[in-house]
């Protein structure tokens, strides 16, 4: 599915070009110091659903232990240890929390690939004997649909369901494909690159009535919209620091008690974490990752109101200005603070190219080096020239209206003058179908 | 013995998280912080309850204090300015 195509020689000379540029930014930059230069400036950053920049208070309440509080938290003889110890119970609370959970139910691991993949491969390891069937769809994050490969080359069956137009599930067509021997199904809450909602809640009711167990890949939804693991009937979740203003590298995964999910260790090792993630806790990073859970819990309202102001800001006024620009994804359910539109007429790398002064994507930051359309949005549906002239916009706790309309007014200016240099808007602005050509194959 | 704090009080610790706020060299924060601050007053400025007033003064105090120490972080380790700066 990732394999990229011959032909796809832009991309090379697309990241030649991109690399370039960096070089020259970094140089100016050491030369010059103190005279401001327009190179040395920064771009604006709207690519938050790649990662967020780390809160000051999340940085605050990491520093004493990148500091003075060193101790390993497993160390039970003395009080360096415990005093690590207790700030990372303090944390699991905290996490806990934000999704309602039990703290012994919340598994430190380095970030929410990891938990994927625990997620994923350890239920359908320890339940192989008996399930072999996996149920999960084609939007999901690259780390699932690779988990879900690796397993069918051991053995197990995996159903990757399609999505609607909107790119959400159909509820009929999971049900559908259930089997007998299926042990998991896994179908993410927000999705990453156009910010649908699934519907986790009618998931949740689904699996448990048909005691199937129940992941959702959580990473883009914690901390941004409100859950609740037991109203929802989540049996395993996947959460990232890194997504909601906390420090890189560490991520959670939420494991059912009651009724227990057994999974499978991928590591061994020292048994920490209750076994199933050996290896010691990083006390600052969980620090700061509790931290974040808290701030965002108490946030969450705040920043959902802005984030929706900001977002209906950016979405009127490009439609208002741009004709034939898309917004992919349902315009209802789903996360205000991530836009996918598809500009018409206009490729989205040379557009990406062309915006040097915001940070954006055309995607996933996984998939960012390939020019292959997103697979996402192949799911969605969209025409093949749609998929490649989308652009990720993504609005977060520091974005401002002046940022906003700084982008909109680059991407306005950006898209005209691209158009006006491409041929097919020209076509399209005589009349002319291009849908009718016959253009000649290579 | 814990008397209720005074108007002049609040509207001094106000000001004073605005000022340090100012000083920070991060664009996204300095924004961040002084909307976020004029919104939380804004949005307690009828509070009547003297025990609420009062928690929200300590955290203000505690917001202060550790505001101080990201605006010194910040200059220390500067980054170049956006592009709209």
């Amino acid at each position: 599915m990732w394999v990229p195509r011959p032909g796809a020689w832009r991309a090379l000379r697309g990241l030649a070009a991109f690399q370039g540029r960096r070089f020259a930014g970094a140089a100016t930059q050491q030369q010059g110091k103190g005279n401001v230069d327009e190179s040395a400036l920064r771009p604006l950053y709207l690519d938050v659903q790649a990662t967020t920049p780390l809160d000051p208070r999340v940085l605050d309440s990491m520093l004493p232990y990148l500091i003075h509080y060193y101790g390993n938290p497993h160390s039970r003889t003395h009080a360096y240890g415990w005093e690590s110890e207790s700030a990372m119970e303090k944390a699991r609370q905290q996490v806990a929390s934000i999704i309602e959970a039990d703290p012994r139910e919340i598994i430190f691991t380095s970030g929410a690939t990891e938990s994927n993949n625990i997620a994923i491969k350890g239920v359908a390891r320890f339940y192989k004997s008996r399930k072999k069937h996996i149920i999960t769809t084609q939007t999901e994050h690259k780390c699932v649909l690779d988990s879900c490969r690796a397993l069918e080359a051991e053995g197990f069956n995996v159903t990757y369901l399609p999505v609607k137009k909107n790119g959400i599930i159909d509820l009929k067509e999971l049900e559908n494909a259930i089997q007998p021997d299926t042990s998991l199904v896994s179908i993410m809450t927000v999705n990453n690159e156009i910010g649908v909602k699934q519907p986790v809640s009618d998931i949740g009711q689904i699996c448990n009535s048909r005691k199937i167990f129940f992941h959702t890949d959580a990473a883009q939804a914690v901390g941004k919209i409100p859950l609740n693991v037991n109203d929802m009937k989540i049996d395993l979740m996947s959460i990232s620091g890194h997504k909601i203003y906390g420090p890189k590298g560490v991520g959670a995964i939420y494991i059912r008690r009651r009724p227990r999910v057994r999974v499978e260790p991928l590591q061994s090792g020292g048994g920490q974490e209750r076994g199933l993630r050996s290896g010691t806790v990083p006390t600052p990073l969980v620090v700061g990752f509790g931290a974040a859970c808290e701030l965002a819990q108490q946030e969450m309202e705040y920043d959902h109101k802005r984030i929706s102001l900001l977002a209906e800001r950016l979405v009127t006024k490009i439609m208002a200005e741009i004709p034939d620009v898309v917004m992919n994804g349902d315009p209802v359910d789903r996360y205000p603070g991530c836009i996918n539109l598809s500009f018409a007429y206009v490729e989205g790398e040379s557009l990406l190219m062309a915006l040097k002064e915001v940070a954006l994507s055309s995607g996933s930051a996984c998939t960012s080096a390939s020019l292959e359309p997103s697979y996402v949005l192949r799911a969605i549906g969209t025409d093949e020239d749609l998929a490649h002239s989308s652009i990720r916009f993504g609005i977060g706790r520091f974005t401002t209206e002046e940022e906003l309309d700084y982008t909109v007014k680059k991407c306005i200016q950006q898209v005209k003058r691209l158009r006006e240099m491409s041929p097919l808007w020209e076509m399209v602005q005589d009349g002319i179908d291009l849908k009718n050509i016959k253009w000649t194959q290579h | 013995m814990a008397a209720a704090s005074t108007r002049a009080q609040v509207l001094g610790l106000y000001r004073a998280l605005l000022r340090e706020s100012e000083k920070f060299t991060s664009y996204g924060f300095r924004t961040y912080a002084i909307r976020r601050i004029r919104d939380a007053f804004r949005e307690n400025k009828n509070l009547k309850n003297s025990a609420e007033i009062e928690t929200l003064v300590n955290n203000a105090k505690t917001n202060l204090e550790m505001i101080h120490r990201q605006v010194t972080i910040g200059q220390l380790y500067s980054a170049p300015k956006l592009v709209i700066e």
